[in-house]
């Protein structure tokens, strides 16, 4: 009944999974789309955390600090982008979403 | 020890079903608070590990600034949500075999199945290492020294999202009247004000 490091990376492995799933289900849908990747990022970070814990070497929780700014910014890069899209067309279907190219 | 591992399969269970709403929900809006229970559920699994700090930042910076976000957005477009959901029960055979195929390929490059147990199975049976000095002081002893520049950078990052953002959804719209304030100060007198002979009994 202890909990290894097998527990938690299984964990991150299913939440990974379900990230891109989620990417190849919801095609239309940015807005979920930019949620699945932030679960694959949380993924990532359970992932260097546990390693992290179980190794005794603090410098993945350092990592998974960076990963969480990044996440952060791409979230609110991502959706300004999401809006001025949708302000432009009216929808957020991703079909015609290469309408940004120059 | 049996309580904690129990705690475990019960915030594992949450993180991984509550994922998986993410990804059916109907509405864009149990997403996202499905999203938000997860990464709860997540924070909750670092605190069992012994990362407290990380769990906190987790909850903060995602639920609290992140998963808001994706809230106003969400509640500030106007979705059709039935034509954003066509498409789903066409790509779910060919996205359940993808990801069933790289699920097995994550858990036999870990070494979960198959044959190579051997790192894996050295590192899980130390069980978590217990630092002598508490969490976040380990982390801000080496975040603050060694890897003090990759600090700068990620408040680097985040000012030049601030700033992209903002320039994105900055718009000046046509017709709208508001105070400008140099204009109003820089106006010369021969625009504001004109003194007329007004006639006696005669009116202006």
């Amino acid at each position: 009944m202890v909990i290894g490091l097998g527990h938690y990376l299984f964990v991150a492995a299913v939440l990974f999974t379900l990230g891109i799933l989620g990417i190849f289900l919801n095609r239309k849908n940015v807005i979920v789309i930019l949620m699945c990747v932030e679960l694959m990022l949380l993924a990532v970070n359970i992932n260097l955390v546990s390693f992290s814990v179980f190794q005794g070497n603090v410098v993945g929780q350092v990592f998974a600090m960076l990963v969480l700014t990044v996440a952060a910014a791409e979230a609110a890069i991502g959706l300004a982008i999401l809006v001025v899209y949708f302000r432009n067309r009216g929808t957020i279907e991703v079909e015609d979403i290469n309408a940004m190219k120059g | 020890m049996i309580l904690q591992a129990l705690a475990f399969y019960v915030f594992a269970f949450v993180v991984m079903a509550s994922a998986a709403m993410v990804v059916v929900s109907r509405n864009p809006v149990y997403s996202v608070l499905f999203l938000i229970l997860a990464f709860f559920n997540a924070a909750a699994l670092f605190v069992l590990i012994g990362a407290e700090f990380i769990a906190m930042i987790l909850i903060i910076v995602y639920v609290g600034a992140v998963a808001v976000l994706f809230l106003f957005v969400v509640m500030m477009l106007d979705i059709n949500l039935t034509a954003l959901r066509e498409g789903f029960l066409k790509y779910l055979p060919i996205g359940t075999i993808i990801g069933v195929i790289l699920f097995f390929e994550i858990l036999l490059g870990l070494g979960v199945i198959g044959s190579n147990q051997s790192t894996l199975a050295a590192l899980g049976k130390a069980g978590p290492q217990v630092l002598p000095i508490d969490n976040t002081r380990a982390i801000g002893r080496v975040l603050y020294t060694q890897y003090f520049y990759l600090f700068q950078v990620a408040g680097v990052v985040l000012l030049v999202a601030m700033i992209g953002a903002i320039v994105l959804t900055l718009r000046s719209r046509p017709g709208v009247r508001r105070q400008r304030i140099s204009e109003q100060l820089y106006r010369p007198k021969s625009d504001a004000v004109t003194v007329v002979k007004v006639p006696t009994r005669g009116g202006v």
